[in-house]
């Protein structure tokens, strides 16, 4: 391979990292507003909460992508650029089943925590952010990251639609050198490389946030235990994989 | 914005048509995955190392990779070494590999949750190993697997649509081929994203009253 084949491969991961950390901040946003919106006491909130998420994990990304691609533009005559046409397909994709996560987490909590908040006469926010989420965001880490590595494998999926991903760029060189076993494996290569590195850095975190709420020692364990991989809510795929 | 339904009438013989492509896609692609993810759940528990570190990598790698890229690879690279496939076939063997890799995990859990005792038991009536396997730990954990394998059959509904970008006309195939045909975009995207949503929903309800009533 030419040094300017290879310069079309790093534009490539360029493109990919963009759009994973644009998508990956939407996705949380909308993780975080939906799932607490799932807990919420009025049933209008819960229900729309719960509509939003059955909508969007029913549907694939794929054809979430086409829909923002092909049907926004002329519904409301406005076209997003490719970069934000991608990160909202995919945030509003994976945020779906990233609320599903913070809903479950918040639900962990021992109630015993929430009924304490009620009697020191805390209001519903003052509960939700000094007492609620501290104790649940840790818990949150482990699907949480296996998520990411879903929403990278996901931004792939653009590609499809001619934005200049890493995979976009691999089927450009495959045109260019008429030959595709190799390029295909690099690209293979750089994605399992990303998602590594991914993995390893949402370990540390999940170390540091742990041991801020005084469990150190449960962090980095290697994987769900049997009993949590075979009673996992309504998963779509997102939570499982595990440790790289 | 306007909306057609006359397209949407001219579409629905080919909806049809991807449906089923879409289904024998998702059919294949599961027995693949169930079958595959045991051979390799099974692997991983041989005590032999080199035997488990090359499937223990393999499986990683093919798990964190994207799935579209994997099918761009069997696509345009079995053909260079003389294995030429229909273009569905390449799709629901990637598809089918690639869940492989997680139903594995699913059936790892099955099997370290039949409990110790059903191990000593069948040591202490002397059961060959083979039987062990055969009568009494594989028909209790593949039991308690069965929810679990679901929700990655609906999972892989949802992947189905990607076999679009090695030419297999599914259900996103044909919408996308319609559209480009007649100009009408909204209509045949429409359909087939409110028809995954009804389907993968159906699923996941047909899915839970299964659930209870295995686990009962």
């Amino acid at each position: 391979m030419t040094s300017g084949l290879w310069e079309l491969v790093l534009a490539g991961i360029w493109i990919t990292i963009q759009l994973l950390v644009l998508s990956a901040l939407l996705a949380t946003a909308v993780s975080f507003g939906v799932g607490i919106a799932r807990t919420h006491r009025l049933w209008i909130v819960r229900f729309l909460a719960g509509f939003y998420t059955e909508v969007f994990r029913g549907t694939s990304a794929l054809i979430m992508i086409f829909w923002v691609f092909f049907v926004l533009p002329p519904a409301f005559g406005w076209q997003l650029v490719p970069l934000w046409a991608g990160t909202l397909a995919l945030g509003l994709t994976y945020g779906a089943y990233g609320a599903e996560i913070v809903r479950g987490a918040l639900n962990s909590v021992d109630p015993a925590q929430r009924e304490g908040g009620i009697a020191l006469s805390f209001t519903p926010w003052q509960r939700l952010r000094l007492i609620l989420l501290p104790q649940a965001v840790p818990e949150m880490i482990p699907p949480f990251s296996n998520l990411l590595i879903e929403l990278l494998k996901g931004t792939a999926l653009v590609s499809v639609m001619g934005m200049g991903d890493l995979a976009f760029s691999g089927n450009l060189v495959r045109l260019a050198l008429q030959e595709s076993a190799g390029i295909y494996t690099y690209i293979l290569l750089i994605y399992f490389v990303i998602a590594f590195l991914l993995t390893r850095v949402m370990r540390g975190l999940e170390r540091r946030l742990k041991a801020g709420v005084g469990r150190a020692g449960a962090a980095g364990k290697p994987g769900p235990t049997p009993e949590q991989e075979l009673r996992r809510p309504e998963t779509t795929g997102v939570a499982a994989g595990g440790g790289v | 914005m306007q909306w057609d339904w006359g397209a949407v009438a001219d579409f629905m013989p080919h909806f049809w048509d991807g449906l089923l492509v879409t289904l024998q896609a998702l059919v294949l692609g599961s027995l693949i995955a169930f079958a595959l993810g045991l051979v390799w759940a099974l692997l991983m528990r041989t005590p032999s190392r080199f035997v488990r570190w090359p499937v223990g990598v393999v499986t990683e790698f093919i798990r964190n990779t994207p799935l579209l890229v994997q099918l761009f690879f069997l696509f345009y690279v079995l053909p260079e070494w003389n294995l030429t496939f229909a273009a569905l076939t390449t799709g629901v063997v990637a598809i089918g590999l690639h869940y492989s890799t997680y139903t594995m995990q699913v059936y790892r859990a099955g099997i370290e949750a039949v409990p110790a005792g059903q191990w000593e038991a069948a040591t202490a009536l002397n059961l060959p190993l083979r039987r062990t396997w055969t009568a009494v730990i594989l028909p209790q954990a593949v039991r308690r697997v069965v929810p679990a394998l679901g929700n990655y059959v609906i999972s892989m509904l949802k992947d189905t649509p990607m076999l679009m970008a090695i030419t297999v006309l599914d259900m996103l195939g044909e919408a996308r081929l319609f559209a480009q045909q007649n100009f009408q975009f909204t209509e045949p995207l429409t359909v087939i994203g409110v028809a995954f949503i009804l389907i993968s929903y159906l699923a996941s309800v047909l899915l839970r009253t299964l659930e209870r009533r295995l686990v009962r």
